[in-house]
C-alpha cells in the first residue's frame, strides 16, 4: 500500500466504515458542506447524502448527547468535535451520561459511539485552542480512550472503535495530520487496550503516545547512533484501558523509564504510569521513573514563548541523558 | 386541541390551571380505559406513599423524588402514548416506570438496590431503566436526558420507523443550556419527540417565575418555532389528550412538540425536604385539587365508579403495592464476589471487533 497522510488514513477509513455498515454516520460541526475544520470529512457528504455525514450547529453538549442517545438506540455514531477544547462543553453528555449509561443501568444499553477530535498544540492557537486534555476522559470508568500516533495506527485504532461496543474518546494531534506512513493493507484492526514496542532496546524505555511517541522513536533511533544507547520506544496507542502489562515487560528488561507526553505534567498521564511502576515493578528500577511533559501554563501565543513551554526532543534528549545508566552516558 | 388551556398571563394564573371545573367525561369513551386511567393513578399513589414509607424505614438510601400529588400528570403523559414509543425522564420518575408497564415489584427491587431491581439495583430511585420497555431510563442531572431523548428520536427518524420519543423534565430544567440546544436540534432536523414539561410550580425551593425569565414555560417552545400547549396537569384526560396529538403530530409530520402539564407536588421536592418555602396555605389548596379524588368524582357522576368499585380498585392497588415490597424484601442483592470479580463487564459492554492484526 502507498504511503498516505494521517489524515488520508482517517478520512479513508471514516468512509470506509461508513460503506461497511449502514448504522455508521458521521455528525459534528461544518463537517459537511465545509468538509471538515481539517478537511478529514472531504468529499464525504458528496458520496453518503446528508442522512450519514450530518452537519450540527455550534452545541457541543446537544450534538453529543444526541449521539449518545442515538447509540442507545443502536446507531453507531461518529462524532467530529472540532478541536478537544470544545470538548470541554460536552463534559455532562460524555462523563455523566455516555460513561454511565450501560453499567448504571444494569447492562441492558451499550453506547457503541465514537468521539474523534484533535488536541495539541504548536500551531499559535494560544492558551483555548491548544490543550491535551486526554486525562480528563483516561480517569472515567466507561470511556475507552485512544491516542494513535501513525496512520496505520490512527487507521486500525479507528476501525476498532468504531466497531466497539462502548463510548471511545478517539484522540488525534493537529501537528500529526500531514505526517505520513504506510498502513498495511486489508482489514487492519489495533485492538483497543494494547501499546506497542515501536523499538527494541536495553538501557532504558521511553513510554509516549500520540504525536510524542512519534518523537520518542525518532529521538531514540538518533540516540543510538550518536550516542550507542540502546533506547526502547513503548506507543502506548490506548490510554483507557491501559496496556500495564507491555510497559512492566519493558521495564523489568531496562529498569529505567521515562514518560514523554504533550500535555501537563501534574495529575498527567506519567502521574499515573509512574506511581503504577513504583507499586509493580519496584525492585527492577534501577533509577526514578523520569516524567517529561510541558510547562503548566495555557499556552502562550508569541511563538518563542510557545517553543518554550511545549515539550518535545530535546527535553527528551536531556532526560535521557540524565537517566541513561551510567556506563552509557556521554 | 380541546385540551389546550389558554395562555395564562403568569405562574400565578397556573394554579387557576388546576382549579377549573371539569367538564363531564366525554361520550363514548370506554369504560375499561377511563377505569384503567383511575386505578393507574391509585397504584402511582399508594406505590409512592408506601415508598416515602420504606424510605423511613431505610430500606431504601440516596435520595427519593416522590410523584404524590402527580398521578394525573404521570398517568396522563403515560396513557398518551403508544407501547413501542420511547420515553426518558427525569429523577423524579417511579410513576412513569409504572405507568409504562414496568412491574411495581421491579421498581420497588431496584429502590431496595437489589438484584432483581430492574437497573439490577446499580440506579436506585433516579436510574430506573427498561429497554425491552422502551423506557431509556430516569437521568438526574437536570437536562441531561434532554438531548439523549432528541438522539433517540434522531435514530428513529433515521431508520424511518415509526414510533415517537417522548421526554419529561421539571420546570426548572426549562432553564438549561441542554433544553434550548436540543429543542433547537428537533426542529432543524424534524425529530418525532414531544417535550413534556411538568410544571409543578417549583424546581426545588425556587418558584418559578423567579427562575425563568418566562414563566408561562409552553411559551419557551416558540424560539425554535414549535407547537406547544399549556394544560391542566391535574386532569388525567387532559394531559393524555394533549400527548396524543402532540404524539401523533411527530408520528406522522415529525413536528417535534412541547407540553406543558401544571401539576403539583403534594409533598417536599424529595422525601427529605421538609417543605419550608411553602406557605402552609399553599399546599393545603394545592392537596384540595386532589387528581384522584377530582377524577373519581367524575366518573361517579358518569355512572362508571361506585363504592364497590372503588374499593375493588383499592384492595387491588393495597396487594400490588403490598406485593411489590415482599419482592423486594425477599429478593437477592447482586454478589460482591461476581462484582468484584467482574468489574470490567460491570463498566464496559462485550465488544464486537474481531481482533486481527497489530
Amino acid at each position: 500500500m502507498a504511503e498516505i497522510t494521517y489524515r488520508q488514513a482517517l478520512h479513508d477509513t471514516l468512509r470506509e466504515e461508513l460503506l461497511r455498515d449502514e448504522n455508521v454516520f458521521l455528525l459534528g460541526e461544518e463537517i459537511a458542506v465545509f468538509e471538515g475544520s481539517y478537511k478529514i470529512t472531504a468529499g464525504l457528504l458528496k458520496e453518503f447524502g446528508p442522512k450519514r455525514v450530518v452537519d450540527t450547529p455550534i452545541v457541543e453538549n446537544g450534538f453529543v448527547g444526541m449521539a449518545t442517545g442515538a447509540a442507545m438506540l443502536g446507531l453507531r455514531p461518529i462524532v467530529e468535535i472540532m478541536t478537544i477544547n470544545f470538548i470541554i462543553l460536552a463534559m455532562d453528555e460524555i462523563v455523566n451520561h455516555a460513561a454511565k449509561i450501560y453499567a448504571m443501568f444494569g447492562g441492558q444499553c451499550p453506547i457503541p459511539l465514537v468521539i474523534r477530535t484533535p488536541g495539541g498544540g504548536g500551531q499559535q492557537l494560544a492558551a483555548t485552542h491548544s490543550q491535551n486534555l486526554e486525562v480528563w476522559f483516561a480517569h472515567v470508568p466507561g470511556l475507552k480512550v485512544v491516542a494513535p500516533s501513525t496512520p496505520a495506527e490512527a487507521k486500525g485504532l479507528l476501525r476498532s472503535s468504531v466497531r466497539d461496543n462502548n463510548p471511545v474518546i478517539f484522540l488525534e494531534n493537529l501537528a500529526l495530520y500531514n505526517t505520513k506512513g504506510e498502513p498495511p493493507a486489508d482489514d487492519y484492526l489495533v485492538p483497543i487496550g494494547q501499546a506497542k514496542v515501536t523499538k527494541e532496546g536495553s538501557d532504558l524505555t521511553v513510554i509516549s503516545y500520540s504525536r510524542m511517541a512519534v518523537v520518542a522513536l525518532d529521538v531514540a533511533r538518533r540516540m543510538e547512533q550518536e550516542n550507542q544507547l540502546s533506547i526502547e520506544v513503548v506507543d502506548l496507542r490506548s490510554l483507557r484501558p491501559l496496556d500495564r502489562e507491555t510497559m512492566l515487560t519493558s521495564v523489568r528488561k531496562t529498569n529505567r523509564a521515562i514518560v514523554f507526553e504533550e500535555d501537563w505534567r501534574s495529575f498527567g498521564i506519567g502521574a499515573e504510569i509512574a506511581a503504577f511502576l513504583q507499586e509493580e515493578a519496584f525492585d527492577d528500577l534501577d533509577a526514578p521513573v523520569k516524567r517529561v511533559a510541558s510547562l503548566e501554563v495555557p499556552l502562550p501565543y508569541s511563538k518563542p514563548l510557545e517553543l518554550a513551554t511545549l515539550t518535545g526532543a530535546k527535553q527528551l534528549v536531556d532526560a535521557i541523558h540524565e537517566l541513561a545508566p551510567r556506563r552509557r552516558r556521554s | 386541541m380541546d385540551t389546550t388551556s389558554k395562555p395564562q398571563a403568569d405562574a400565578q394564573d397556573a394554579a387557576s390551571v388546576r382549579e377549573q371545573t371539569y367538564p363531564p367525561l366525554p361520550e363514548g369513551v370506554d369504560r375499561e380505559t377511563l377505569l384503567d386511567s383511575y386505578y393507574q393513578m391509585v397504584l402511582v399513589r399508594r406505590f409512592e406513599e408506601k415508598t416515602g414509607e420504606m424510605y423511613q424505614k431505610a430500606r431504601i438510601g440516596g435520595y427519593c423524588h416522590l410523584n404524590l400529588g402527580e398521578e394525573a400528570t404521570v398517568v396522563g403523559f403515560c396513557q398518551g402514548l403508544e407501547p413501542a414509543d420511547y420515553v426518558y425522564t427525569n429523577y423524579r420518575e417511579h410513576g412513569y416506570a409504572i405507568g409504562r408497564g414496568i412491574s411495581p415489584g421491579a421498581v420497588m427491587a431496584e429502590l431496595f438496590g437489589k438484584d432483581t431491581g430492574c437497573s439490577r439495583g446499580r440506579g436506585g430511585s433516579m436510574h430506573l431503566f427498561d429497554l425491552e420497555r422502551h423506557f431509556m431510563g430516569g437521568y438526574a442531572i437536570v437536562g441531561g436526558q434532554i438531548p439523549l431523548a432528541t438522539g433517540a428520536a434522531f435514530a428513529i427518524s433515521y431508520r424511518g420507523s415509526s414510533e415517537v420519543v417522548a421526554c419529561q423534565m421539571g420546570d426548572g430544567t426549562t432553564n438549561t443550556g441542554a433544553f434550548h440546544e436540543s429543542l433547537n436540534l428537533a426542529k432543524i432536523y424534524y425529530l418525532p419527540i414531544v417535550y413534556f414539561v411538568v410544571n409543578n410550580l417549583y424546581g426545588m425551593g425556587m418558584r418559578v417565575e423567579q427562575g425563568s425569565a418566562v414563566s408561562e414555560l409552553y411559551r419557551k417552545a416558540c424560539a425554535y418555532d414549535m407547537q406547544s400547549w399549556r394544560v391542566d396537569g391535574n386532569d388525567v384526560l387532559a394531559v393524555r389528550d394533549a400527548m396524543r396529538n402532540a404524539a401523533a403530530l411527530a408520528r406522522e409530520k415529525h413536528e417535534p412538540s412541547l407540553v406543558e402539564a401544571v401539576s403539583f407536588r403534594f409533598r417536599g421536592h424529595s422525601v427529605v425536604d421538609p417543605d419550608r418555602y411553602r406557605d402552609k396555605e399553599e399546599v393545603q389548596k394545592g392537596r384540595e385539587y386532589d387528581p384522584i379524588t377530582a377524577f373519581a368524582a367524575r366518573l361517579t357522576a358518569a355512572g362508571l365508579l361506585d363504592e364497590n368499585g372503588s374499593r375493588e380498585i383499592d384492595e387491588r392497588v393495597q396487594h400490588e403495592v403490598d406485593e411489590a415490597v415482599k419482592f423486594a424484601e425477599e429478593s437477592p442483592y447482586a454478589s460482591v464476589e461476581e462484582f468484584m470479580q467482574g468489574l470490567e463487564e460491570y463498566v464496559y459492554a462485550p465488544g464486537d471487533a474481531a481482533v486481527k492484526g497489530a
